[in-house]
């Protein structure tokens, strides 16, 4: 190249003009970084969107253009292309009461917005002690006396006419309630020197995770009262749940045992050099650290619990599903069984899912530190 | 100073006194009240003697209400005939069939089911897993949604639904077809497969040996590459033997090329290979739900990778294939596995909800032969140990896997 100065090169008239530099920012370089990035990724755009082309137009419009809301005559249902959803306004009672007497669903509706709003409220880190534990004691005790009647000039309703929501919450949280006292005690046992207590905590841990929830169901409905004396009986409802109980047990115990087993030695050796005894180390010293490890890996198990709920119907309780297959049994409806059925998913799908949100939320929390 | 300390501890020198032990406190009832050894044992009495006491109770219970029903206890029923039908079955089975048999045709429905979704759920958990990490906005978010949808609703919702939406499928008169190979139907699914031929397994047993093979030769070349540094191409030669051998060993038993296409006859199909609505159902509800745990596994395994793996992988010059097979997935593997294993054993405790549509598993088939025959305690009792053992298999298999994959660290 010759002497000419680089400088002169910006001088008006002796460069060429550049094109400006591609925007990085704003919705066209988002489609184009995030949709047509390279050929690969321009294919696999182009592939979905002709996917979503062909089914989404169908679906929308069997879904919603096509579909019938409301009517009480299944004929109109048949005569239309689309979804039928009449069936969920027509069987909604049913759906989520169950076998309750008709008129008395308003406790039922009081048992769901207590259960709800007690969830809520076990959100908030600042209600969270042994007293929260406590409260949730006394919810049972209330939504038990909300269902059974008998009291306070309340209808009296016995647990085989329990049913629907109101069925599967109080089966969720006495699930939780129950089962994660056992479960402590089961990882504590399984931790323990004692030779006799950690085979037996072991062994029960084992087997009832070791086959399916529906045959511990089935040995809690049907076995049991062949182990007891023929006077002796324990209500249908009341037996599902101890079999519930005790698989959540079972399961929530490994998740215990795995953050007893993440305290450091020292936390143990300090309590035992303090002249603390062994439910003292425990209870002040090793379970508040351990189970505030553990909250994530539990709110997996409790989230899987509420699914579970829906194994009880095959044991013949009513609870929502049980119950949605009882309101399909009527004739006139039972073809638009799978729109009732994609009702109770989206039922199912919200509770899940914001359990699951939260116990991410929470995840995220434990994540940056000890900051309760 | 130090010479005196050091020699107070040697016996022959005499300095030292000898010590008296100290005395044992008097036995009192209070002082084994607080002996730590004592109060131990004494839990551990009262715990085994209580179980025990318990399950003494209950046994007689059990049997006070048996003999009142005058069934007979023991595995002597095991050999009756069961006199009930089962729906499907791989093995012969009818009615004059003993309880054993019967046993026989639900455990291999169970591990028919369990193992189809097995394959099914990790194939579909894999790419769905890869796609929530695509750089694709389209796949990673429908991919993110399927996730979502399927892990939080009820698998047993999931069963009964996919179970609805096959049974309301119009009748097989007018059932869906594609490319009049495989139809849809109310009565499941019927699909055109190669008409039985003595070949069929030969070939069978050819691929998985040439793949047995391939496996090899890629081991071979493996060492071959590190000990001479030279990299020999064997993926083509592979592929050739793959698809090669069975086709030699379809050549020699005799070419068969009869296809078995189903046809109408009736009310129903003949012929092709039917999977019934049941199995059908419970296929898609156990490796749809599974499958999107395993996909969450996957992604959260692959994304554990460290960084600098693959910044290191991209700096000494790998490819995108050696990046992916030799660097990420063997590290990302370690990770999958033991969740991996837990969903594995989870779908297959879980065809037991295959009672709720009537699939014929082992659930399912122990119930009715309870019912029929009364001999409840046995019945669970196999029922029982079937599952465990079903369950720590596979643990052991997987476990020996994961011990094969995990970092050999000298």
């Amino acid at each position: 190249m010759t002497t000419r100065p680089t400088i002169s090169r910006a001088l008006p008239g002796t460069s060429t003009r550049r094109p400006p530099p591609v925007r990085e920012s704003g919705a066209p370089a988002w489609i184009r970084k995030n949709l047509f990035g390279d050929l690969h990724n321009t294919v696999i755009t182009l592939l979905v969107l002709w996917a979503l082309f062909v089914t989404v137009p169908g679906l929308f419009g069997w879904a919603v253009l096509d579909a019938v809301w409301v009517t009480d005559d299944p004929q109109d249902c048949r005569a239309a292309a689309g979804a039928c959803w009449a069936v969920v306004a027509e069987k909604h009672r049913v759906m989520l009461f169950g076998t309750f007497p008709y008129e008395q669903h308003w406790r039922g509706v009081l048992v769901i917005g207590l259960i709800i709003a007690m969830s809520i409220v076990s959100t908030f880190k600042r209600f969270w002690s042994y007293g929260l534990f406590g409260a949730w004691v006394a919810t049972v005790a209330i939504v038990l006396v909300l269902q059974l009647g008998g009291v306070f000039g309340l209808a009296k309703t016995g647990t085989h006419e329990w049913g629907g929501l109101p069925l599967t919450l109080i089966m969720f949280v006495g699930t939780v309630v129950g089962g994660l006292p056992l479960a402590v005690l089961l990882a504590l046992g399984r931790r323990s020197t004692m030779p006799a207590i950690k085979a037996l905590c072991v062994g029960m841990i084992e087997i009832t995770r070791g086959v399916p929830l529906i045959t511990v169901l089935f040995m809690a409905s049907l076995m049991f009262p062949l182990f007891v004396p023929e006077q002796l009986t324990v209500d249908k409802v009341l037996r599902a749940q101890i079999g519930m109980i005790l698989f959540f047990g079972a399961y929530g115990a490994e998740v215990v045992r795995g953050g007893l087993q993440a305290i450091p030695r020292g936390q143990y050796e300090a309590a035992d050099a303090a002249g603390l005894a062994y439910w003292q180390k425990t209870n002040r010293i090793i379970l508040p650290q351990a189970l505030r490890i553990v909250i994530p890996a539990l709110m997996n198990d409790i989230i899987r619990a509420f699914k579970n709920t829906t194994f009880v119907s095959i044991i013949g309780l009513f609870d929502v599903l049980g119950a949605t297959a009882t309101a399909l049994e009527d004739p006139l409806w039972v073809l638009y069984a799978p729109e009732a059925y994609i009702f109770i998913f989206v039922l199912y799908f919200c509770f899940c899912f914001s359990m699951s949100k939260y116990s991410e939320h929470v995840e995220r929390d434990l994540a940056t530190g000890r900051n309760f | 100073m130090t010479e005196t300390i050091l020699s107070r501890a040697l016996p022959s020198q005499g300095v030292t006194r000898r010590r008296v032990p100290p005395r044992r406190p008097p036995m009192t009832l209070d002082g084994l009240w607080n002996n730590v050894g004592f109060r131990s044992v004494l839990y551990q009495v009262l715990v085994i003697g209580a179980v025990i006491a318990l399950a003494v109770y209950m046994i007689g219970n059990a049997q006070t209400a048996m003999d009142k029903r005058g069934i007979s206890t023991g595995f002597g029923f095991l050999t009756q005939e069961a006199g009930f039908a089962i729906g499907e079955s791989l093995i012969a089975y009818d009615s004059e069939d003993s309880y054993l048999r019967a046993y026989a045709v639900a455990i291999v429905n169970t591990l028919k089911v369990s193992v189809i979704s097995v394959f099914g759920a990790t194939l579909l958990g894999v790419l769905i897993g890869i796609a929530r990490l695509s750089n694709n906005w389209f796949v990673s978010r429908l991919s993110s949604y399927y996730i979502e949808i399927f892990r939080n609703t009820p698998q047993l919702v999931q069963i009964v639904f996919w179970y609805t939406l096959v049974t309301r499928m119009p009748a097989p008169k007018q059932a869906w077809d594609i490319s009049e190979t495989i139809f849809l139907s109310n009565r499941g699914m019927v699909m055109a497969w190669p008409a039985a031929h003595a070949a069929w397994p030969w070939m069978l047993l050819a691929f998985v040996v040439a793949c047995g093979g391939a496996y090899g030769v890629v081991q071979w070349a493996d060492r071959h590459r590190r000990r001479t540094g030279r990299t020999v191409p064997v993926l083509w030669w592979n592929i050739g033997l793959v698809i090669a051998l069975p086709t030699i060993v379809w050549w020699i038993g005799g070419a068969p090329t009869a296809i078995d296409v189903p046809t109408l006859q009736g009310f129903n199909f003949v012929g092709g290979m039917a999977l019934s609505p049941e199995f059908l159902a419970l296929l898609l509800g156990l490796s749809l739900y599974i499958a999107a745990f395993i996909a969450e596994i996957v992604r959260s395994g692959v994304q554990a990778v460290d960084r600098g793996q693959v910044e290191a992988a991209r700096a000494v010059g790998l490819g995108r294939a050696d990046l992916y097979m030799k660097v990420i997935l063997p590290q990302a593997l370690r990770i999958i596995i033991p969740p991996a294993t837990a969903q594995y054993v989870s779908l297959t405790k879980n065809s037991s909800l295959g009672v709720a549509i009537g699939y014929p598993e082992l659930f399912n088939i122990n119930n009715t032969i309870t019912t029929i025959s009364g001999n409840t305690i046995e019945c669970i009792g196999i029922m029982m140990a079937v599952y465990l053992s079903i369950a720590f298999s596979i643990a052991l298999v997987m476990n020996v896997y994961n011990r094969a994959v995990q970092i050999k660290e000298r």
